[in-house]
């Protein structure tokens, strides 16, 4: 027999592990990788790696929650992320090595690499944008559906691909470019960056607090937010012990956190992200409430370009080289990470850090698995089998909600 | 001032496709007045206040406008301009997003921001907060709107229309889905907003409503203007004589029915929830229904009403205890499949989301369950399905150009009727109507009415789930209430008054506030 208060905390608990499930089941991934790899999984040097390699799909995780949430689709980051790879690696290799000795012949090498550098990522971005609004417009104005107007784009932009390198490897890349890819913050810096964050955190907890008061709402006990401050803070800190016990904080991955930080202030905080979500839960509603539909669902797209475009110029200083199959099979790693972490694909619901967590299982599984020296095969194959699971997990889960 | 007009409608016309909705509607609505609209299933409400909000831009109608001195004529960002002016519309079907909470809906369109597009979620909740209270509305705003039940969604629903500041406030059948108390407040509401000036513009089926709370009332039929009128210069009957175009002696028909031995029983029935473990869904409930029977069940919203006829259904929590007999022997409900099989049909409460399926042909939806008579091997007799949609869209006046126009082109009422059909076509020897005539004109509920009792004369037996006490007095042989779950007790229909009802369908309750569950 249940007593009532029983019951009632045994509800909560079942609520916590609800709202914890892709955690814990990232968690148990990772305690049962470094049993299975004797503890070289956990070891810093292939943390850091690990998060490395979850960072290029991250990026496309982060804007791709927002398309799935309007109810839409997006097929073709992979082929996009790969053109714009070429691209990137195209303008250093073929355009920009020649020309930046004589826009600025007074500079040294280095500082020439790093113009072009510049240069580079500046033509890569608007071009990104390009993309986003030519997907962006059909699939908004002119109303054709999503996952035809990215299919399309998915053998459109793979074309481009192999016009770009014409069929062959283009190499070598700037210095420059390859360390914001493969590059570390120093360890000082590091902890500068860790005391940074604490106090940010903390400071907006208390402002929050303060704000919350001078509007009367209830806020919660003192200790309850501090605990959430803490634990937070703590994740942070440890994070940044663990990396600087190996090289220090991995650039991509400092620049996915504040690109992932930004898009999830959009995605709540902001009128922009709401109307995605609004569209995506209740289409008619969000229209007869005077919301200008047809902006959203394009801004989300040109969002989903450009993000592609920082995707592809990471990737390509990754590879240190603009390849023929860059980007293959992206799309299915992008959607699959945010459907494990929570993402409808029902559209209206889905939360950016859910997506950051799935992408990391993902990742997870694919280094966890080479760690063990297993066939490529099984990497495939599991990696199938987590979707189905998470998704299942998902269906049963909402069933009791509904 | 007798022509102190805010709002005027002149020679509106609008066709769709085959359909002429509205032909040359004049009428003016006056300044702080609460203007009824009444009229059949079709009539046209819907659509006139459609154009008023924007929905309908101005190249797709003809006829002219003015709203407080001004033509208005919205064009390009229809909706927008329309909210802008100071029209404030509740639709009759819901539009609200369900994984938001209740303040994100309340505000959706004209959240509070700063820093140009950032939302401040305290001032947004604040001032949910504050509309909340000051019309007394027992919401919790930051709940997410999914988790509410449907009176309260619709309360959701009106209180985003009160917060835009209008001047103009329609509400298109607000108390479909409303119980008493509900309405009563939302009543209130209203005369809290009349004494502030805003204008009202209140559409309903229930025509009782419109003495208690209008000032004047515009009769529509097919699309017409037929009268406007003060509402102390009139009456029931002759609402529904100018609603209907004829004279209609009686409400309720009546049937000769030689009434037989049980057909189905159900004994201590007890159900429960598959969704929240430890919740009971009924309990205590037995009954029996005999040939050619009607038996009501009446009860305040939340009191399981719904919730025993689709678990009777198979399609809702767990049975764990009771037994069910259909002829003498005992029956396992386990799916709408197995009770299709026992020749048990169930008409739905909430037709958008369990009745139809909106994109297709009214014809389609007809006849979806019934494809086994239709066809053969690999064969569908295309020609059969269409003669026997037919003889039920004609027989129930279902109005509608053809039987291929899709389900979600048709009014709210004409809407239901195709869903009645459809599980009439199946030919079910007992067959559960869960609320019926929700949303539906007093003719139409007429043809129904008579529609049930062709029926039962037939050897059918009928449960019938209403909300509106009158419709279960006038139609039952005998009516069952319930209260929290459980029937509370069994009334014949000439011991039963409607002080009776009340009292057995608020028996379990202790307070106003549980009355809403
Ligand atoms: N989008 C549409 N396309 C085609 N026909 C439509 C459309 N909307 C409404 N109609 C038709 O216009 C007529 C008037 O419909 P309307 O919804 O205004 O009726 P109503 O008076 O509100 O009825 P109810 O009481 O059932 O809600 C109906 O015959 C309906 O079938
Ligand atoms: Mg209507």
């Amino acid at each position: 027999m249940l007593t009532e208060q029983n019951s009632a905390l045994l509800k909560k608990v079942k609520h916590g592990l609800k709202d914890y499930t892709v955690l814990i089941a990232l968690a148990l991934i990772w305690i049962l990788f470094s049993i299975l790899t004797n503890g070289i999984f956990l070891k810093p040097r292939n943390i850091s790696n690990l998060f490395r390699q979850a960072s290029i799909i991250s990026f496309l995780a982060t804007g791709m929650v927002l398309v799935i949430v309007l109810g839409n689709i997006d097929l073709s980051v992979g082929s996009v992320v790969g053109f714009l790879s070429a691209v990137t690696a195209f303008l250093q290799v073929k355009v920009f090595y020649d020309l930046m000795p004589r826009i600025f012949p007074a500079m040294t090498a280095t500082g020439q690499g790093i113009m072009s550098t510049i240069f580079t990522i500046i033509v890569v971005l608007l071009l990104a944008v390009v993309i986003g609004v030519w997907q962006g417009s059909l699939i908004a104005y002119l109303k054709i559906p999503a996952f035809i107007v990215t299919l399309g784009g998915m053998q459109l932009f793979r074309g481009g691909v192999l016009g770009v390198t014409q069929g062959k490897t283009i190499s070598p890349v700037d210095s420059s470019l390859v360390s914001i890819a493969q590059g570390y913050v120093s360890k000082p810096l590091g902890w500068i960056i860790a005391l940074v964050v604490v106090g940010v955190i903390f400071f907006t907890t208390m402002l929050g607090r303060n704000q919350k008061k001078s509007y009367g709402f209830e806020i919660p006990v003192m200790w309850k937010d501090i605990l959430k401050a803490s634990v937070i803070s703590g994740i942070v800190v440890l994070y940044i012990l663990v990396m600087n016990k190996y090289r220090g904080i991995q650039i991509p991955v400092l620049i996915l956190a504040g690109i992932a930080l930004l898009i999830s202030y959009i995605s709540t905080n902001t009128r922009f992200g709401r109307y995605a979500y609004a569209v995506g839960g209740n289409l008619e509603a969000t229209r007869l409430s005077g919301i200008n539909i047809k902006k959203t669902i394009f801004l989300v797209h040109v969002l989903m370009g450009v993000l592609s475009g920082v995707a592809g110029i990471i990737l390509t200083g990754y590879v240190a080289a603009g390849t023929v199959n860059a980007g293959q099979s992206y799309e299915l790693d992008t959607i699959a990470s945010c459907v494990i972490g929570g993402t409808s694909l029902m559209g209206g619901k889905g939360t950016i850090i859910g997506a950051m967590v799935g992408s990391l299982i993902m990742a997870s599984i694919v280094n966890g698995m080479s760690v063990m020296n297993m066939d490529i095969f099984w990497q495939y194959i599991v990696k199938g089998l987590v979707l189905i699971v998470a998704v299942y997990i998902d269906v049963v889960s909402n069933k009791q909600k509904s | 001032m007798s022509d102190d007009f805010i709002l005027e409608m002149n020679n509106v016309t609008k066709e769709f496709p085959g359909v002429v909705a509205l032909s040359d509607v004049s009428f003016n609505v006056k300044r702080g007045e609460i203007h009824g609209i009444c009229g059949e299933n079709g009539a046209g409400k819907s659509t006139l206040m459609k154009i008023l909000s924007g929905v309908y831009p101005h190249e797709t109608y003809t006829g002219k406008i003015v709203l407080d001195g001004k033509m208005i004529s919205f064009e390009k960002g229809a909706i927008r301009q329309a909210i802008e002016s100071g029209i404030s519309i509740v639709y009759q079907e819901l539009a609200l997003n369900p994984f938001s909470t209740v303040g994100e809906n309340i505000f959706l369109g004209r959240e509070p921001v700063r820093f140009g597009d950032v939302i401040n979620w305290n001032d947004l909740y604040g001032r949910t907060k504050k509309l909340l209270t000051t019309y007394g509305l027992e919401i919790p705003f930051g709940e997410t709107v999914g988790n509410l039940g449907v009176g309260k969604q619709q309360m959701v629903e009106i209180a985003k229309s009160l917060s835009e500041d209008a001047k103009v406030l329609i509400l298109d059948e607000p108390t479909s889905a409303l119980n008493q108390f509900e309405v009563n407040t939302l009543h209130a509401i209203l005369r809290t907003l009349k004494e502030k000036g805003v204008t009202c513009v209140y559409i309903s089926h229930k025509l009782e409503e419109f003495f208690q709370i209008t000032d004047t009332v515009t009769v529509l039929r097919d699309g017409k203007h037929v009268a406007t009128i003060p509402t102390a210069e009139t009456n029931t009957d002759k609402l529904i004589a100018m609603m209907v175009g004829r004279e209609m002696t009686e409400r309720f028909p009546s049937r000769k029915v030689e009434i037989g031995e049980p057909v189905f029983t159900v004994k201590d029935y007890k159900v429960m929830s598959t969704e929240f473990m430890d919740k009971t869904l009924i309990q205590d409930v037995s009954f029996d229904l005999k040939k050619g029977e009607i038996l009501g069940i009446a009860g305040l919203m939340g009191s399981g009403r719904t919730e025993l006829v689709t678990s009777l259904f198979g399609e809702m929590g767990k049975q764990i205890a009771g037994i069910i007999t259909l002829n003498g022997k005992e029956i396992n409900i386990n799916s709408a499949r197995d009770a299709m099989n026992h020749n048990i049909g169930l008409v739905p409460e909430d037709r958008k989301r369990l009745g139809l399926i909106l994109e297709q042909s009214i014809l389609k939806n007809i006849s979806l369950p019934s494809m086994d008579h239709f066809s053969g091997f690999m064969h569908i007799d295309k020609n059969k399905e269409l003669e026997e949609s037919r003889k039920f869209a004609k027989s129930l006046r279902i109005k509608t150009p053809n039987l291929l126009v899709p389900a979600e082109k048709l009014s709210g009422g004409n809407q239901q009727k195709v869903v009645i059909s459809k599980w009439l076509m199946t030919n079910p020897d007992v067959l559960i109507l869960d609320d019926p005539t929700r949303g539906i004109d007093v003719g139409a509920k007429y043809e129904i009415y008579k529609l049930m009792n062709d029926l039962v004369e037939r050897g059918v037996s009928i449960i019938m789930i209403s909300s509106e006490l009158e419709e279960v007095l006038g139609m039952s042989d005998r009516i069952m209430v319930m209260c929290e779950g459980r029937s509370t007790g069994i009334l014949d229909i000439k011991e039963a008054t409607q002080e009776r009802i009340m009292a057995l369908a608020t028996a379990g309750a202790q307070d106003e506030k549980e009355f809403s569950c």
